[in-house]
């Protein structure tokens, strides 16, 4: 075990991963079942309590037949966890890539992701926080494999290595990984093991194809909207109409038109309106269209988009709630000062797949089947709706089509009403959402409204810069309160304000944070949505006041952050930065760090008939150690489009409380014919990955309203675009 | 009674006529690789070939279809044109979340079966009623000039060298 050793000293991450922390139980199928349990506390109890077929507490499996069979216990909803997860295990396996499959791991604690300590999806996190313990996890079995071998072989396990499956023992012996599964199963787990160097990786940082493609360019694949009577005998599904106005309550239904229709079997009243269960959807559909309720709308919000921007904008002449305290009086004495106001509107985030839920109850409990971000809150808050603990609530995770936040909700309303439904139908249910149910249906990106007074010194540099803003809060009156409301200032309203990388003396950022009833939610990029646009767009005003090169100001601002610095250079090298566009082309730039990672975008756009179109967008991002480089490229792209969509189109708005949109002709997203050319180039470096989802997002608006001033000198202060 | 075909099978049903096929595939049939995103022919998740034409399921009633031939993603790659656009899907990796891949899939199959090299034009005009919330728009467009064999394929990541990995 020298080899060990020797690797141990050199390893870049924590290697003390003790047997402790793991978990072996055997499965009834024979092989190899390797769990990893960082935060759990009765780690014995989950170990017995094992069911036969696939241990919940597994991270992998080895079969007979030398196939590995990861347990990701993250979503995968585009973002590519099928893939980049079981890289992590492969690569310290030593196993055959191709005999490599992926699953998506129920609700169980022992999947709680390793910093938040339960099971979620979100903030960018995924890779990061399972780089270590996935590692970990293949390392682990590798070192039981060849104990098992060594054993058969009666040789000195120093003896024996691994390579693509197989180990490798003394006078040329191999034999695949599949023949010592059950051995290697039976043994203890090894106290500690060493992680590779990351100069050895060679499959971690190569470009791989997704595991999870096939299955969806044939048809295969199975979402949460796929599950279907095959699988669970008479289900039924469940349409439900939802109140008109947010906090509307059912005062009385009129069912008369709905009863006898065919394929209908029950109206079921529920907390948030009132479900049509039928024996399929468009019984169900129709059922829904059909049926007469009468609202209670004495706690609705009456609310007005028109009306809230203006209350907004009237609080936001007022300081708020400290989130920077700096003092920025010098505006009022500077040479030149600029003050601008924005408005950004609520946004819906329209996933492709709407949402859906399945539920049977069964036993004495029931099982859900959906494609959640918050497996662990979902799982808790169906228990309670079913007046079962959460250890009789089976919910498994199926992959889903899109979510940006959707899928994370606190208040879990799409898996509680599928609970309701259910439990008072007494038939298993799935319910669909239409699309207009999910553009009406709430938990938005809320709007908010920013006032910026920044000043600079007759040299052109900043002396102060006082920042106010106004919207509703995403975290009020969730369990995530307590630790990300300080003092009156919700952290993810001013993220990017607050702690933006840019050195600016005198600057002050404070909050309203305004209570209008209208759900809210994170939205792909959370508080950056709107901050890196007010934050990159007034950078480029104040290098325009001070008569200086937009790239050229923000580096004076970056000298203590080498990393923003080395991004917003590599983007302007790669874009051509300083050459002049063609004519009728107009050239911007943004930076803005999120979620660990900085991303910048130099976009380029031309005006077609009043309307912008993106011609090119070159994008750099540091996204720390790059795990699967198809899958960055690809995030910044999808990143970058859904950022597009909201900048050029997106806005749900209310009238008197209702929401005008409904659907994508009035609620538009980004089309093929309206892509930009991309170009995705990486910083390299790190040994650590970080975020990846999200960071693309914050930094296209900004670069793309840039742009346009570029070409027109006009400034857009407000989204979704239009000049 | 209504008879047509979905995928060369002969279906004779007496479900509602109003009923859009879509719904017909997924609950009647449980065909669920085509998607239901919109319900108003404004996303394309939803498209199927009638009689070789791309069609968005979700606004077609099956009562019109009387004496049609239905073709779905699930049967797509037994027509050669269909294998190759699946062949470049893969070697592209096209798919993020998946959801909106059907559709894109059966739109670029009827592309290819009419333009056998459609220019980026055509590839709007084709494929801009395919809504994806993934973004994968750029290589759904390299996917198809692969696929009409105007470029040549991504190669297959190469393996880095193995390093011996001991005890
Ligand atoms: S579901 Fe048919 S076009 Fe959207
Ligand atoms: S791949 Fe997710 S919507 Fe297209």
């Amino acid at each position: 075990m020298k080899q060990l050793a020797r690797n141990a000293s050199v390893s870049t991450t924590s290697t003390a991963t003790s047997r402790r922390d793991f978990l072996k139980a055997s499965a009834a199928t024979g092989g190899l079942v390797i769990g990893f349990n960082l935060f759990t506390g009765n780690r014995i109890a989950h170990a017995q309590a094992a069911p036969p077929v696939v241990p919940p507490n597994a991270f992998l499996r080895i079969a007979r037949d030398g196939s590995v069979t990861v347990q990701v216990k993250h979503l995968e909803f585009g973002q590519g966890v099928m893939t980049s997860l079981p890289m992590m295990v492969a690569e310290e396996l030593d196993c055959d890539w191709s005999k490599v499959r992926s699953e998506l791991a129920p609700a169980a604690p022992q999947y709680a992701h390793t910093m938040f300590g339960m099971q979620i999806t979100g903030g960018s996190s995924s890779v990061v926080n399972s780089f270590t313990q996935m590692r970990t996890a293949g390392a682990m079995a590798r070192s039981m494999l060849i104990s098992a071998a060594a054993a058969q072989w009666k040789v000195d396990p120093a003896q024996c290595s691994t390579a693509n499956g197989s180990v490798i023992g003394p006078g040329g012996r191999k034999a695949g990984f599949g023949e010592f599964a059950d051995a290697a199963n039976a043994l203890k787990a090894p106290e500690k093991v060493a992680l590779k160097d990351a100069r050895d990786f060679r499959i971690i940082g190569k470009p791989t194809r997704r595991i999870d493609a096939p299955a969806k360019v044939n048809g295969t694949a199975k979402f949460g909207l796929d599950v279907t009577p095959k699988m669970i005998p008479n289900l039924h599904t469940a349409v439900v109409k939802h109140p008109p106005m947010f906090g509307a309550r059912v005062a009385k239904i009129d069912a008369s038109k709905v009863n006898g229709l065919p394929g209908v079997t029950h109206v079921v009243q529920i907390s948030n309106g009132v479900a049509v269960v039928a024996k399929n959807f468009w019984a169900a559909k129709k059922g829904r269209d059909l049926l007469q309720v009468t609202w209670d709308f004495t706690n609705a919000s009456k609310a007005s988009s028109a009306d809230l921007k203006k209350a907004y904008r009237d609080q936001m002449q007022k300081p708020g709630a400290v989130a920077k305290a700096g003092n920025a009086d010098a505006v009022k004495t500077a040479a030149k000062s600029v003050t601008a106001e924005y408005d950004v509107p609520f946004l819906a985030h329209a996933p492709m797949e709407p949402l859906n839920c399945t539920v049977e109850f069964k036993g004495d409990g029931c099982e859900i089947w959906v494609g959640s971000q918050f497996q662990t809150v979902d799982q808790g808050a169906a228990a309670k709706v079913a007046g079962l603990k959460p250890e009789q609530v089976k919910l498994n995770t199926m992959i889903a089509g899109g979510g940006f936040g959707r899928r994370a909700n606190p208040a879990s309303d799409y898996i509680i009403e599928a609970v309701e439904i259910a439990k008072e139908a007494k038939v298993p249910v799935k319910t669909v959402w239409t699309r207009e149910d999910d553009i009406k249906g709430g938990y938005y990106r809320p709007m908010y409204v920013h006032k910026v007074s920044a000043g600079l010194d007759a040299a052109g540099k900043i002396v102060g810069w006082d920042h106010t803003v106004v919207g509703q809060s995403i975290i009020a009156g969730t369990p995530f309160e307590p630790f990300m409301v300080k003092d009156g200032v919700d952290a993810t309203s001013v993220e990017g304000i607050a702690d933006t990388p840019y050195d600016i003396p005198g600057m002050r950022a404070t909050l309203h944070s305004t209570k209008d009833g209208i759900p809210s939610l994170w939205w792909r990029s959370v508080g950056h949505t709107h901050t890196a646009f007010v934050m990159e767009t007034m950078m480029d005003e104040l290098a325009k006041a001070a008569g200086q090169d937009p790239v050229e100001f923000r580096r004076g601002y970056l000298a203590k952050h080498p990393r923003v610095l080395k991004v917003l250079n590599l983007a302007a090298e790669k874009s051509g930065w300083g050459s002049k566009p063609a004519k009728g082309v107009g050239r911007g730039i943004a930076v803005h760090e999120s979620f660990g990672s900085v991303c910048a975008h130099v976009a380029d756009v031309s005006i077609d008939k009043g309307q912008i179109k993106v011609l090119r967008v070159v994008s750099v991002i540091d996204c720390g150690l790059v795990v699967n480089p198809l899958t960055v490229t690809a995030q910044v792209e999808s990143a970058t489009a859904y950022g597009l969509s909201a900048a050029l189109y997106g806005q749900v708005t209310l009238k008197d409380g209702e929401v005008e949109q409904s659907n994508f002709h009035d609620y538009p997203v980004l089309r093929l014919n309206e892509m930009p050319k991309m170009e995705v180039h990486f910083v390299e470096g790190g040994t650590m990955p970080t975020g990846v989802g999200e960071p693309g997002t914050p930094p296209v608006a900004p670069a793309v309203a840039n742009a346009v001033f570029a070409l027109t000198g006009k400034r857009l202060r407000e989204m979704p675009f239009k000049v | 009674m209504i008879r047509f075909s979905v995928n060369g099978e002969r279906i004779e049903t007496s479900v509602a006529g109003d009923t859009p096929l879509l719904w017909f595939l997924r609950d009647n049939l449980e065909l669920t690789g085509t998607k239901f995103g919109c319900g108003m022919a404004l996303c394309g998740a939803c498209t199927v070939h009638v009689n070789g034409e791309p069609t968005r399921a979700c606004v077609t009633p099956i009562s019109t279809l009387a004496g049609k031939k239905v073709t779905t993603i699930e049967v797509i790659g037994k027509s050669p044109i269909g294998k190759k656009v699946q062949d470049a899907w893969l070697s592209e990796d096209v798919v993020q979340c998946g959801y909106c891949q059907s559709g894109q899939i059966m739109a670029a199959t009827a592309l290819l079966t009419k333009t056998k090299a459609p220019s980026d034009a055509q590839i709007d005009a084709a494929m801009s009623g395919n809504i994806c919330r993934c973004g994968t728009y750029n290589r759904v467009r390299a996917a198809i000039k692969v696929a009409a064999g105007a470029s040549k394929p991504a190669a297959a990541p190469a393996a880095k060298p193995a390093a011996k990995a001991k005890a």
